[in-house]
This record gives C-alpha cells, structure tokens and sequence, in this order.
C-alpha cells in the first residue's frame, strides 16, 4: 500500500464512519481506522500521539493487537512508566522466575494505577461527546466500549499484563526470520524456549508471518511519518535479535555446550497464557460491565424514557443485571446491533408475558383441600342469546313462519352522479313533499278553526244564559278559555308564517332551478313546479280579512286592557303608598319648616338623602291604534293577504329533458356514467344475506324500481333485518352504499295491512367526478364564482313494507313471542292477562287457557298470536310437567304397538311362549305368519295346564292321593328343571371342543404298541361307536336295535288232562301233533303226538311307542332266535336335546308269546284235503324295559328274567321234563324263565350329563372335604365302580349318605302276619316296598341328577326310584334287626343302582328293592353285576377288591383288604345324626276308596278292550269275571305262589265249555296308563276268534299308607262245542 | 288361506364357496352346513356339503380355489333364526392326518342381490403347550364337537380360538313374498322401486 491508495482509503473510511453500523462491527479489523481520526481530533490526539511514538520507540505493546486500544485510551495519564518495564524485563528475562515475579508485582501496580487513572479519565470524557462532530461521536463510542473493557478487565490485570509479555514474544518471534534457531536458547530460559517451541509448528510460521507482516504495515500506515513497513518489521527483529542476545549473553557460559551436542527439546507444552491468548484471538468475551447510554443510541440522542412521558410500558422481564449487560456488550461488538436498542438506550423488550399470577389452580397436597377444589359452585345459568334460539317448532304443526319484505324501489336524494340541476330539483322535491305533508295536515287551518271554536265558547260563556253556573266558575273557564286562544292564536301565527316561508322557500328554488337551467341550456329534470292561484273573493276575503283582523285586535286590546288593569292595580297600590309617604313626607315638612325657619340650608337637604319613592305614573291606556298597526303588520307578513290569490304549488314531472345531442359534453358524460349505473339490494335477515334483489340500472331521475316482494321463511327469532344497497358501476364489483335497517314489524302488521313505508339512507361515500356531476362527499357550488359551498352526501330512500305472511288458512304466520320475554310480556300486556288472572295465573298455563277462553279471545287476531300459541300447548297438554321421572323416555317411541295388542297378537304370544321354552312349544315350528293362521287350540293344552295348576285332576289319577303327589311331583319337577336351566349355561370347554387328552407313558406306550398291531387281528373287539350329539337329529334317524338272542325254561303247555279236552278232537293243538314229547303224563295223547311233541313255539314281540316287531317263531322251552329287530325312534315333539330324551318315558315291551295252531276245520271229512288251522298267541310273559335306561346305559347286553304272571293257564314249567339240562342244578336255586337279550340305540346318543353344579351344605367341611378326597382315591384306583358318599336330598342340599339309613318301622300289619318267621316276614316286607310304584329321577327330574328322598318322603310321594327303594327297604331290614346295607353297583337292567345287602347267618342275600326278589350271592341270574360299595347306617365302604361280581367278592366289609372304609382310626364316624323320621306312621288305606278305584278301573280297562277291537264285537263273560274276581284275592294273600293247580280245577269245574286262556296281572298302582300298557303289551284283545268272549277281573289290595296292590286278570274264553 | 296371501316366505340361495387365503396351508377341503331357526325348514337343496381337496395356485396369491356350488332354498315364517352357513376347511396336517383348519359361520345375506362375503377363519386353540404339542404330534388337533357352534353364541366363552385365514363367498340371494309379509329386506338404493304390491296386512 502505498500513500496514496492509503488516503484513498482514508477517505473511503470517513465515508464509512458515516455508516455508523458499519463502522462498529469492523472495529477490530479497521483499528487503524479508529486511529486515523484520532489523529485528527487536536485536543485528544496529544496522549494518542505520544503513544504512537512510543510505538515507534519500539514498545512491543503496540504489536499486540488487541491490547493497544486498551492502552491507546487508558494509558495515557502514565504512560512513561508504563512503556518502560518491557525493556528492563525483557533483558532480565534470564532471570529466573523470581524476576518473573518481581515483575509481575509491578505490572499489577501499575495495571491498579492505569485502572484508577482510566476511571478518573472516563469520568470527564462524556461532556465533549456530545458536541463533537459524528465522526469524532464515533470514535469516541469505541472509545468508551473500550473504557468499559478495561474495567472489566482490571480484575485479571495480571495476567492480562503478562499475555502481554507473552504475546510480545510470540509476536516477536514470529516476526523474526527462519534463521532464529529456537535451541539455541540457554536452558535457564525455559520459559521463553516453551513459548517459542510450543507455540506453532514450523509451517503455521509462514501463514502467520503476513499477517504480522499486514499488522505492522497497518502499524506503519497510521502513522503517516512513519518509516516504511520493512523498517518497522526490520527494527522488530533488531529488537528481538537484541533480546535474542541478551539472553544468550546472560546464558552463554551455561548450557551453550550442551546445547550443541544435544537437542534437548523441551516437552510440549502450551502454556495456559498462551492458550488463552489465542483463545482470546479466536473468542470474544463479552464485558459484564454496564454498557454506557450513549453508546447505545445514535448520535446526539438523547435517552428518552417513555414511561416518563406517560405513555405505557409493560414490564419488563426480568433478566439478571449482568446477562443484561453481557448481551448489551455482545449487541454492540455486532453489526447492525444498535437496533436493539429502544430510545432509552435498553435493549428491546416485550412486555413481560408471565402472568402475575398462576392461572392454573394451585395443587393442594392435603386431601381435604382436594375435596375443597372438588366442590360444586353453584353459577347462575347464563341466559341464552336468542341468536341460534330456535322457534318453538313444537307447538305450531306447520311450523313456519312467513316475513313478506316488499322492496318497490330505490330513490337518491342525492347520488354522485347528480348535476346541479338535480341537486336542486331534489331539493325541491323534497320541499314539496314537505309541503304536500303539510298541506295535508294543514296544521294553520286546524289551528284558525280551534281559535275560532274558542272564541265562540268564550262568547257564550259571557252569555248569562246559563244561570246554573255559578259566575265564579263562568269566569274561570273564560279565563281558561282565554288564555288557550292566546296559545292556539301564537301556533296558527308560526305555522302560517312556516307555510307561507316554505312556500316561498319553494317558488325560490324554482326559480334558482328555471334559472339554472337557462345558464346550462338544458335541462336535465322533468321536473316542473307550477303555482296554481285560486282566485278568491275580493270582498269576502278581505271582510274576513278584516274580521280576523278586528277580532284579533279585539283580543289583543282586551289583553292590553286587563294587562293595564292589572297595572293600574299596581300603580294604584304604589301610588296609595306614595301618598302615604307623601304624607309622612309632608308632615316632615311641616316639622322642617319650623325647623328652616330656624335652619332654612337644611330643609332641601332632608329629603334627598332619604329614598324618594317616584310617583308611579299611571300605565298608559292601550293605544288601539298601535295594536292595530301591530296585527296588520304581523298579518301581512305571515299572512295572505286579502285579496292575493292562493298560491298552489304543484311539482309535475311533465317537463322535458333535454336529449344528448344538445347537451354539453360534461354532461353527456354524466348521462354516461349514470347509465353504467346500476343498483341492487341485498336482504340480510339476522346478518345472513338471504335474498337480493336483481340488478337494475339508475334511471336518469335516480329512481329505481324493483317491486320484489321476499318470503322469508324463518326459523329463528328476527333480530335485525337489514338491506344493503349495493351500487355497480360498469363492469366492477359492486360497492356497498349503504346499510338501511329495517324494524322488524310489530305481529299486527299483516300483508296486505302493511303500508309502503320509507327508509332513507345515506353514505359517506366520497366521490369527485370529471363530468357535470357534482359527486358525493365534495364540496360544489352553484354560483359562478364558486362561493356559497355545498357538501352533498349520497342519500336516498327506499321504499319498502315488511309484513308477517299469512297462511292458508288465514292464519297469520307469526312466531310467537312466548320464547322472547319482552314479547311475551308485551303481548300479555295488550290482552291485559295479568290484570284479569293476576299474576301467578302466567304461570299456571292452565289458568292462563281458562281465561282465554272465557274471554273468547279472537285466535286468528295477530295481536293474540303469542297468546294463542301459548295455550294451545297449554291446553294440548304437551307441556303438562309430568310428576314422574322417566328412565327410558324413549321407550314408547319404540312401542310401535301397545303390549296389549301384542299380547293380543297370537303369532306374538306363541314366539313369546317359544323363547321361554314352555314345554308345549318349545318345539314348535313355524309358527305361521297370520294370527288367522293359528288355531285357538294350540293354546288350549297349554292355557288347560296353567289353570289345572292348582286344580287336583283326578281323572286320570282316580285316587286323589296320588293326584296330590303327581302335582307335587310337578311341582318338584319344575322347580328342580328351573334351577337347573340355569346350571346347564354353563358350558366346559370339553363340551364345545373335542380335544384329545395329554397322553401319559402308558397311553402313549400303548399307542406306540398299537402301531404294531396287526390289522387284522384274529379276535376282534368291539370298537366303540361314535357318539352323536342329539341336537342335530330328527325324526328318523334314531332307531332302537332289540337283539334277541335266546330265552331259557319258558314255560311249557300243560297237556290238558281235563276231561273236556278228551271228547273236543278238534281241539287238539296243531303243535301237539307234532311235538315229540315224552310227556309221562299224557299217555293219551301219545297217539296225537307222534313225533316228540313241541311243549311251546313261542315268539318275542317287541313293541315301543307303539310299533311292534317280532321275531321268527322258534320251537321249545329253550329257544334261540339270535334275531335283530330294529324299532323307530320318536323323541316327543320332535325335540332331540338331552333334555328331551332324558324325559321320555316310554318303555320297551318284550313279550314271550307262544303261537299256539288250531285246527278250525268243521269239518273231519275234509282233513285229508285241506288244513284249516287258526293261530292264537298266548302270552307267556314280558320283559319291560325303560327307554332311558336304554339311553343312559346305551346298551344293554344280559339275560333278564321274564315276568310271568303267577298263574299261566295251560302252561307249566318242565323242570321235570329236562332233567337231562347241564344247568338244571343252577336253574333250580331260581325258578323263573329268563331271555338274553342286547339293546341299543344306533347311532348312539350321548347321554344328558349330571350337573357339575356344586350344592350347598349343612355338612361340615372336613367331611365334605374328606368326601371328595375319599372319592377322588377311589375313582383313581376303579374308575368305573360306584362310589357315592354324598347325595343330594329333595330340597337340593348335599347330605351325606349314611344320614339316610337308619332302622324303620314298617307297617305293623305286615309284621303280623308272620310273627315268628324273620324271613317271611322279610319277604313280605319286601314286597310292601315294591310295591311302592318305581319312577326314575332321570325321568321325573329329567336326568339332571339323582335325588335322593328320605323314607317319609318317599312314601307320601308313592314314587321313587331305586335309591328309594333300597333305603327303606334296608331301613326295614335294619328294624327287623338284620344286618342290612345298601349295595351301589351295576345291575341289568336297570344300570347304576342301589341293592339290599342283608346278612342271613351263614350267607349273604342280595335283594332287588323293586321288585321284591331277592338272591343268594352266588345266584347267576342275579340281576346285581358289579359292586361298588357298601353303605351301612355309620360308615362307607369301597370295594377295593379285584373283581367287582357279586359272585367272586367277599362281602366281608371287616377286611380292610377288600374293602376300604370312609370312617376309620384317622376319621372317626362322628356320629352323624340321621335325616330320616324317628318313625314312619302309616295310615290305613280307605278300603272303600280302594274298592271304588277297583271298580273304575275294571271298568276303563274294559273300555280300553273294546276300543282296541274296533272291528269285533267283544263279549264279557260275566260269570268267568266273577269267578276270576273271587280267585284274584287268593292270589294277593298267596303272593302268586302255590295256587295254580287249586285255581285251574276251580277254573275248570266252573267253566268247563270253554277253552279258557289267561293271565293275572300284578302291578304296582300309580297311574292307570301303565295298567292299560300292560294289558295292552299281553295282546289279549288280538284274539279274532267270532266266538270269543273275555273276562277281566280287578282287584286292588289296599297296603297301609295308600301302596296298593293291583292284580288285573284278564282272560279270553273260546266256547267249545 | 293361500288367496289372502302368502303364509310363508322363500329365500333362495345359490352361490359359491369360491376360493381361500390359507396362507400356511395347502391341499384343504371344506364343509358347509346351514345353521338355521325353528322357524326355518329347506324347500330344496342341500344343507350340507363337502368339497374336493383344492391346492394352492401357483400365482402370486396363492388362493385356493374351490367353486364350490351352494344352492338351497328355505321357506320360513319368522326372519328370525335367519340363516347361517358354516363353513369348516380340513387339510392334511406334515403327518398326513386330516385335520381342521378353520371354522367359520356368516349369515346368508338378507337384501336380494349378489353378494361377497369374507369370512374370517379360525381353530380352537389347545389348552396347554404340551396338548398342542401332543395334538401337532398325534394329528388330533382340537375340533368343536360340532361345526355348528360357530353359528351360536352360547358356551363360547370357554373356548379360545387362533385365525387361520380367509374363505371368501359368494351368494345369489332371492326373496320371495318378504315385502308381502312385510319384511322389507331391500338395500336402501333400491327401496324406490316399489315392490309388486304393497303388503296386505301386518304379519303377526
């Protein structure tokens, strides 16, 4: 750089310091800049100078570059010693630390001193600020920056000083060329080697070697006389090599050597100084101190504080002072950063936003306070704006409501467009409109005639024609009278004088107007005013004139003279009282006057000085001439004169405009732009534009019409109606004029009634135009000269009538006000409601209403509207306020019909009943569409049911006792199906998903053993079926499998050894003939039988509900069929559930028949050609077996003993016969015919599970715990034994079992009878129990669980099953002191069961408490399989023994071996008590009962038997009837044993013509239906023999407590001939 | 009876068990059964029925397509127990064993008109870890007693069940004399169009 460039850039940078922002952010860069002017300033530049020298002396301060301003500014005062440490220090550098130090005290003098000194300096510096020039303003800104730097800096003075030091020989260093060799250095000056050898790598010596270089040229350039850049940097490295020197000098005997040979280089290390001074080059940080004001604001500004000078000011966020300051600082180092600054010099701020206080509640930690803030404050409702308030809706069925705006038109009294001609002539438009109004009122004459009225009153008021009137009160009304014509006279006076000023004001504006357009030559209005004279009577009109003159002046003279009366009044009264003064006066005088004679002076002196009391003058008289003068005058002007002719104005439109072509340019243009004009209004209802009006253009007389009437249909309140005039001009938007408010019209304002009303409007539009029009807004003038201004505002008026609609029906479609309060109110003042009910009657609607309609108020009268409205939902009761509260007040929405009529509805109730799994139709489907469709007697069975509930039928129970037990059986029943419903919800997941069990070794070894099976094995097993769920089944797909197998020892026909069978040839059997019998016995017929004759060909005949199968006939007492019969299954209502099928109580009759051929031919002659025979079946005995038995055991494989009757006529058993039979020895211990038979049901039905419900106990829990565990082992190790230690008594209720057994009496008759035979006795008992009719819970409780009654029970109930059964007949054997218990196994065939143990000395006998029979332990027929366990009256036992056959067990329950016992030395019995009665009472049977039942039944069965052959006729035998009658008792009291033969002689003796085939039947009684099955299953009545005559016998042998005992002989008798 | 109206209404369905998404499973087959109410009997068609063994396809979506044919046709009285088709899909388990892959049940639609349906399919899930291990091993994987319970509400809260895939329907639906009954079954789009005559009177 050369001088030149230099002052270029010298004047460059005083440009620049114009740019103050620009200036500040260069600061550090530019330093020379701030210098330069320095130089120029000549009272400051003295210091700066001196400093600059000192630079030049070689004061390695000014190197630093950042120091020197630091110096520069504060330096000054002491700068001479200040410069001169360095050298000293610099040549003891050699010096150890010590000098270090010594030096370091120093430079913290003197920094103190300078820190002082610069305070001292800053102190006086602001005042010259202030005036100096903008450039000096500038430096002297740094300057101060500076200062402040320097106090902040005070604090590190010291070190500050030594990075001076430091940085001197950095610099110096750096300056230096490569030559300088840093290891040259003497040990000693470890420092120095440091900070030389640390500091940079070689490379960065170079980069940084310009920048130095550039410093010192800046250096050299500030000075001007300062040598060039290569000297100044030439005398740096004499400096340094100086210093170089000495050091080395001081160091030179010391380590030079070493130096040589080693290159010892010190470690690494950047000194902490150095690192902060190279931090400080590359970081800036800012002062904490306060930033003086003026730095902050522009030149020659002063701080101005706002809050002072009242304006407002937020506070302002607090922020620390020093964060304050240090952002102030940072501001001022940037660029731009004075704009952060506000006007008092503090850094811009917002308003505090934090809120004074919290607006979130505070959180109370206390409970209490929470429920404090929980607390609910009761807030007024807040009314709501009717704004959105919807109309009523509820009350009016239509529901509209209907405002009618017509809009006519649009008229501007003034409009931009107007020209001068307009102006006026809507000026005088509107006089004469106001003329017109006036003129209509014509206020003047009504005002002349009233004055004249009054004149006349006071006239006659004068007259004394009316004598009544006291003259007092005449003259009060005259007085009145008169006072009010001098009213009236001064209104007619004004408003003549106004008519007359308007009317001249009229012709005025005409004229101006006729004279404008005779200016402009043209004529822009059609307006036209012409003033019509009426001619008026000269004479007349001046006499009246004249009168009106006269009378006024008459009046006027009379008020002048009673005004002067009223002053003479006064005048006389003042004067009275001057002349008293007077006379005082004059009396003074007299006194004076003897006083002037002797003192004269004084005598005119007296009176002055007292008042003198100015004789009144009397009040002028009226002059009349001057009152005259008076009223012409006043007449004159504001009156007609007589004479002239009235003046009317009348304004025509009938003038012509002129047309374009004549008319100036202006003014064409003005027709222009009018043209382009056009207007439209919007309708705005509730401030929501509803409808506008079309477009229409301004007419050249600014009137638009529209004539649009808008129905609003509204829903909500009107609150404002506005239009909005909208002007278009051209082709722009449309520009609002102006808003005209429409008044919501009152309701009594109808269409039709509404009057055309108008609105003006006005804008404040400004509008200048370039035409003729005089525009809006702007001042115009009609003078020439311009004077006399105007300001027109655009006006106008719209014309328009708004109306409430009217309905249809003329009904004014009006809201009702009673929503809007002031409404309400408003209308209720006008019927005046509140007056004639008072008050509290508003509220009460119903008052309200009665006195409306008392006061037969007018509906369709608008002014009733609300009113209306408002009883019309008080008396439709819409509103009534119910007193209930309604939980589901929507529910009757829902109703489409009422529950009556549903509950009418047939279809309903049947879906009703459905769903509710009523018996009668649970299954019931499709249900028809049509109630028409439904017979009545659907209903009937069910409705009969409901009302039999309580009704004991005893129809077809006969003995009402057990009438009363089948009802409470019902009732038992129903009771227990509803519990357990509810029970059967409950699914378990093995219900619903089949899902194979988690194998054990054993399985899975199986398994695995399996896989190697053969496939093929040579014994096959039965596979189980798959079971089929019963709810997918139908009719049809379940059928019954009877395999009958074989039967063994049926009876065999007894050759009939009477003597009528001899002679009766053809009676012989067909069988006999050819079975080969060696019947000992009949050697007679051994010619009939040649061959072995055949002892029976009997035949098995299935029958179940009623279908009837039967097998082949096979031949002798031991037949094998091995036949399958395969019966239909019909499950009631076609229902398949579990439930169902559990409840079907159908049994499966197997009959033995023996088909019995006789020969029917008459004739003997014939035989050889032909064979006649007949075939008869003889019954030989059943098997009955109950369809759930089938179901729930779902087999049932086993030889079952036959019923046979006790007494089978003509049959007898061949034990003797078949002697040679290997079994003979078995059969014999049970005498009886058996049958094997095999039952099933295909496919097979998965039977109806217990309930898994638990039931509540009375146990106690240890028990009911040991009980489950008890179980628990036992199913574990046999799972498939019976074990039951608790059951569930009729009330529902677990008990455990030993509770039931305890010893019971029975009946005492029946011990009577064999008192010393126990085992009679036994017998006998046992038949007493069976007796007892069975009923299985599974089909009385629908298989849901077992019940298990107490023996009382039980016996009242008359039903029972086996459990039952088994308990009292144990309880018996108990009592006969036996050793009894209850045997829980498997039987056939009835399945899980319950037997009698009993102990019999040497063995042991199992009983069948249903039957009665009994067995020996090892009997084979014995019907008892499998044993579970024992239960006697105090403990349980478990067979634990291998086998569970009654025939290979011990019973022997003391072995513990065998039999594992509840109760035992862990579990001690604890003594439970029983449940059972401490002893049964028994009743006697009412033996006429039971005769009158026998006779009824006898009687029905007998019916039954002629309904069953419908197609013969059927003949009672009446005396083989008796005679069976008379043997039926011996029967019962022989309990069917040892009488046949003694009943067959009789039989034969009696009835000795017929062949007679027969059989009693002994049942026990519960109901009649299974009486008629019996002897329906016998197939008596099949016989269809022409000649057949029957017997049937009944007898009923009543057993104490009502068990009864039936024996039904039935027989049918075949006369022979 | 018959001239005062119709005492019974027909639904007639035909349709399509068209394809399944079994995204882990090949080679299945499927039943279908209808699941109906007391109200409800078949006029004509099949209640039940099994569909051949289908592979996956080769393409991109893997669908196993089955065009399974439905066609049944009910009469009923009350649109209650309206019925349902439940569809259950069997395939071979890695052993070979046939095993379920999925039920599912979906109400034949009730507006007349041809319509999709998508029905979820799922499996009940075994009890424990160790019987889905022995039911994967043994080929016995659990199955509902009855296909039928899909159809049904009732005891399904013991079970759990895991989705296995999708099998999308097809029906056909025509209804006969259901507005004359008054049962008004038609989408809303179509309500315009007036039936053939407006029903004589309210059922029931």
């Amino acid at each position: 750089m050369n001088p030149k460039e230099e002052k270029v850039k010298i004047i460059t940078e005083e440009f620049i310091e114009n740019d103050e922002d620009a200036n500040v952010g260069k600061r550090k860069k530019n330093s020379k800049v701030q210098r330069q002017p320095r130089k120029k300033q000549p009272p400051t530049t003295g210091p700066d100078k001196m400093m600059l020298e000192e630079s030049h002396l070689g004061n390695q301060q000014e190197l630093v570059q950042d120091e020197p301003q630091t110096r520069l500014l504060s330096v000054t005062a002491r700068r001479g010693p200040r410069s001169l440490p360095p050298i000293p220090s610099a040549s003891r550098t050699g010096f150890a630390e010590f000098s270090m130090r010594e030096r370091m005290r120093e430079k913290l003098q003197a920094a103190r001193s300078k820190a002082e000194s610069a305070l001292l300096q800053e102190i006086p510096t602001p005042r010259p600020q202030r005036l100096r020039s903008p450039t000096v303003k500038e430096l002297e800104t740094e300057f101060g920056t500076e200062s402040g730097k320097e106090v902040g800096s005070t604090q590190q003075e010291d070190d500050t000083q030594s990075y001076a030091r430091v940085k001197f020989h950095v610099s110096a260093r750096k300056i230096k060329s490569k030559p300088q060799v840093p290891p040259g250095f003497p040990s000693a000056e470890e420092a120095y080697n440091f900070f030389t050898f640390t500091f940079d790598p070689e490379p960065e010596e170079a980069e940084e070697k310009p920048k130095h270089g550039d410093g010192t040229h800046q250096e050299e350039e500030e000075g001007e006389e300062e040598p060039p850049t290569e000297e100044g940097a030439n005398r740096m490295d004499e400096e340094e090599l100086l210093h170089g020197k000495d050091a080395e000098d001081f160091l030179l005997g010391l380590d030079h050597t070493a130096d040589e040979f080693l290159a010892v280089r010190p470690a690494h290390y950047e000194s902490v100084h150095v690192r902060l001074q190279r931090e400080k080059e590359m970081l800036f940080i800012p002062s904490r101190l306060t930033v003086p004001t003026y730095k902050k604001l522009p030149e020659n500004v002063q701080p101005r504080f706002l809050e002072d000078e009242g304006l407002y000011i937020g506070e302002r966020p607090e922020v620390a002072r020093t964060n304050q300051n240090i952002m102030e600082n940072r501001l001022l180092t940037q660029e731009s950063g004075r704009r952060w600054f506000g006007d008092d010099g503090r850094i811009l701020a917002l308003p505090n936003p934090i809120k004074p206080f919290p607006s979130r509640p505070p959180v109370f930690m206390q409970e209490q306070s929470i429920k404090a803030e929980l607390e609910t404050l009761y807030k007024k409702a807040v009314k709501y704006v009717h704004r959105s308030q919807h109309m009523i809706g509820s009350g009016d069925p239509a529901g509209n409501f209907q405002l009618d705006i017509d809009i006519s038109g649009l008229i501007f009294t003034h409009h931009p467009c107007f020209s001068r001609e307009h102006v006026l002539a809507a000026k005088l438009a509107q006089l004469y409109d106001q003329y017109l109004a006036r003129h209509q009122r014509n206020k003047a004459k009504f005002l002349t005639d009233k004055l004249q009225a009054l004149r006349n009153a006071v006239q006659t008021g004068l007259n004394p024609e009316k004598p009544h009137q006291s003259l007092d009160t005449i003259q009060k009304t005259i007085n009145e009278y008169k006072s009010e014509i001098r009213q009236t006279r001064k209104l007619r006076d004004a408003e003549q004088e106004r008519d007359r000023t308007l009317l001249k004001t009229i012709i005025k504006v005409w004229k101006e107007m006729k004279s404008l357009r005779e200016f402009q030559r043209f004529t822009n209005t059609p307006l036209k005013l012409v003033l019509r004279k009426e001619k008026v009577d000269q004479k007349t009109d001046e006499e009246a004139y004249e009168a009106e003159i006269q009378a006024e002046i008459s009046e006027l003279l009379e008020e002048h003279t009673e005004e002067y009366e009223q002053k003479m009044e006064e005048y006389r009264t003042s004067y009275q009282q001057w002349k008293a003064w007077k006379k005082a006066q004059r009396a003074k005088k007299k006194k004076k006057k003897q006083a002037t004679e002797e003192h004269p002076e004084e005598e005119t002196e007296e009176p002055y000085p007292e008042e003198d009391p100015v004789k009144p003058s009397p009040p002028e008289p009226t002059d009349r001439a001057a009152v005259e003068q008076q009223v012409r005058e006043r007449a004159a002007q504001s009156r007609r004169r007589p004479g002239e002719p009235t003046l009317l104005p009348e304004l025509s439109l009938a003038g012509s405009v002129t047309p374009n072509d004549q008319c100036p340019r202006a003014e064409v243009w003005r027709r222009e732009d009018v043209k382009r004009r056009s207007v439209y209004l919007k309708v705005l209802f509730n401030n929501k534009e509803v409808s506008r009006t079309v477009s229409r253009q301004l007419g050249t007389d600014f009137r638009v019409h529209f004539g649009q009437i808008f129905n609003l249909q509204i829903f909500n309140w009107p609150e404002s109606l506005t239009l909005q005039v909208y002007e278009t001009v051209g082709h722009s938007s449309p520009t609002l004029l102006a808003e005209v408010f429409l008044p919501i019209p009152e309701t009594t304002i109808v269409t039709g009634r509404a009057p055309i009303e108008e609105v003006e409007f006005s804008s404040n539009q400004h509008v200048t135009l370039d035409h003729e029009g005089v525009g809006s807004g702007v001042p115009f003038s009609f003078e020439a000269d311009g004077s006399n201004q105007l300001i027109l505002m655009t006006s106008g008026k719209v014309s328009h009538s708004v109306a409430w609609a009217i309905g249809e029906n003329g009904i004014p479609l009006i809201p009702p006000l009673s929503q809007q309060n002031i409404g309400f109110r408003s209308a209720l003042k006008r019927a005046d409601a509140i007056s004639s009910i008072g008050t509290s009657g508003v509220t009460d609607m119903k008052k309200l209403a009665k006195w409306a309609a008392e006061s037969k108020l007018d509906p369709n009268d608008p002014n009733n509207a609300p009113l209306m409205q408002l009883i019309s939902v008080a008396t439709s009761g819409e509103s009534y306020v119910p007193d209930f509260f309604r939980l589901e007040q929507l529910q009757q929405e829902f109703n489409f019909v009422s529950d009556e009529e549903l509950n009418r509805s047939k279809r309903f109730r049947l879906l009703h009943l459905r769903s509710q799994q009523v018996p009668e139709f649970r299954n019931y489907k499709q249900i028809p569409v049509y109630d028409r469709e439904i017979m009545e007697k659907v209903f009937q069975d069910y409705e009969k049911r409901l009302r039999d509930r309580n009704v004991i039928e005893t129809k077809d129970h006969i003995d009402t006792h057990r009438a009363v037990v089948a009802k409470y059986l019902q009732q038992v029943r129903e009771s227990v199906i509803n519990r357990f419903l509810i029970a059967k919800q409950h699914f378990l997941l093995a219900d619903l998903v089949v899902e194979e069990e988690v194998p054990n070794i054993s399985i899975l070894g199986l398994n695995l053993f399996k896989l190697a099976e053969q496939k093929r094995p040579l014994r096959p097993r039965r596979k189980g079926r798959k079971k089929v769920t019963a709810q997918n089944l139908s009719d049809g797909d379940i059928r019954l499998l009877v395999n009958i197998i074989r039967a063994y020892d049926l009876p065999v026909r007894k050759p009939t050894a009477s003597k009528f069978q001899q002679p009766s040839r053809s009676s012989r059997t067909f069988r006999e003939k050819h079975a080969a019998s060696p019947d000992t016995r009949s050697p007679t017929h051994s010619a009939d039988y040649p061959l072995g004759q055949v002892l029976v060909r009997p035949f098995v005949e299935v029958s179940f509900q009623r279908t009837i199968c039967h097998t082949t006939t096979a031949e002798g007492p031991n037949p094998s069929w091995n036949e399958e019969l395969e019966l239909p299954f019909r499950a009631p209502n076609g229902d398949y559930s579990t439930a169902s099928l559990q409840s079907v109580k159908d049994v499966v009759f197997i009959n033995i028949f023996d088909e019995v051929l006789y020969d029917v031919l008459e004739d003997d002659r014939e035989r050889g050609n032909g064979i006649h025979t007949r075939i008869e079946r003889h019954w030989l005995g059943c098997v009955k077996i109950p369809f759930s038995t089938i179901y729930f055991q779902a087999r049932i494989d086993g030889t079952f003993k036959i019923d046979i009757p006790p007494v089978l006529l003509g049959y007898s058993k061949e034990q003797n016969m078949i002697i040679e039979r290997d079994f003979d020895s078995v059969r014999s211990l049970s005498e009886g015919s058996y049958i094997t038979l095999f039952i099933t049901i295909e496919p097979q039905l998965v039977p109806g599970e217990s309930v898994r419900e638990k039931f509540d106990s009375q146990e106690d829990e240890k028990l009911l715990q040991a009980t489950e565990k008890f179980q628990a082992e036992c199913a574990l190790k046999f799972p498939k034994r019976q074990c039951l230690a608790t059951v569930i008594d009729i009330s529902g209720k677990t008990v455990f079992i030993t509770r039931y057994l305890k010893p019971l009496n029975p009946p005492q008759e029946l011990l009577n009878i064999y008192p010393n035979n126990p085992q009679a006795t036994a017998e006998l008992v046992a038949r007493y129990v069976s007796l007892i009719p069975f009923l299985p819970d599974t089909v009385s409780f629908a298989g849901l669980c077992d019940l298990w009654s107490t023996s009382d029970q039980f016996l009242d109930l008359l039903a029972g099953d086996e459990e039952e059964h088994a308990v009292l007949l144990c309880n018996y054997f108990l009592f006969l002191g036996k050793k009894a218990w209850l045997v829980m196994g498997n039987a056939i065939p009835e399945g899980p069961t319950a037997y009698v143990l009993t102990w019999e000395k040497s063995h042991y006998l199992i009983w069948n408490p249903c039957s009665g029979n009994f067995y020996g332990q090892f009997d084979t027929f014995c019907p008892l399989k499998n044993v579970g366990c024992l239960i006697g009256p105090d403990n349980i036992w478990f067979n634990i023994q291998q086998y569970d056959s009654p025939l290979r067990i011990n019973f022997d329950v003391t072995k513990h071996k065998l039999w594992k016992s509840f109760f035992s030395r862990s579990l001690p019995y604890p003594g439970l008590s029983s449940v059972q009665p401490e002893e049964l009472i028994y009743q006697n049977t009412d033996k006429a009962a039971a005769a009158e039942l026998q006779d009824r039944i006898e009687k029905i069965l007998k019916e039954k038997i002629m309904d069953w052959r419908p197609r013969h006729l059927t003949r009672w035998n009446r005396y083989c009837t008796s005679t069976l009658r008379h043997f039926l008792p011996l029967l019962e009291s022989s309990q069917g044993e040892d009488i046949e033969d003694d009943h067959r002689a009789e039989l034969l003796k009696q009835l000795g013509d017929y062949r007679f085939s027969g059989f009693p039947l002994h049942m026990p009684y519960s109901e009649v239906k299974p009486l008629i099955d019996a002897v329906y299953s016998t197939g008596v009545h099949n016989i269809d023999v022409p000649n057949v005559e029957f017997a049937l016998a009944v007898y009923i042998h009543p057993y104490p407590k009502n068990v009864l005992s039936v024996w039904i002989y039935v027989a049918s008798l075949i006369r022979n001939r | 009876m018959a001239a005062a109206g119709p005492s019974v209404f027909l639904l007639m369905v035909n349709g399509q068990v068209e394809s399944a998404q079994f995204p882990e499973f090949d080679n299945l087959y499927c039943k279908y059964c209808f699941v109906y109410g007391q109200d409800w009997a078949p006029t004509a068609g099949l209640e039940e029925g099994i569909s051949q063994i289908t592979s996956k396809s080769r393409d991109a979506c893997q669908a196993l397509v089955w065009n399974f044919p439905i066609d049944i046709t009910f009469k009923s009285t009350n649109p209650f127990g309206w019925p349902q088709i439940v569809l259950s899909v069997y395939g071979p388990d890695v052993f070979g064993n046939d095993v379920v892959r999925g039920y599912g049940a979906v109400h034949v639609p009730f507006s007349p008109g041809r319509h999709k349906r998508t029905i979820p399919m799922f499996v009940p899930e075994s009890t424990s870890k160790l019987q889905k291990f022995t039911s994967w091993f043994m080929g016995r994987r659990p199955e509902y007693t009855d296909p039928k319970v899909v159809a049904q509400g009732e005891g399904r809260e013991v079970t759990r069940v895991r989705s296995q895939g999708f099998v999308t329907l097809f029906f056909n639906v025509v209804t006969k004399d259901m507005r004359k009954l008054g049962y008004n079954s038609r989408p809303a789009d179509t309500q315009s169009d007036p039936g053939p005559s407006m029903p004589q009177g309210t059922p029931g």
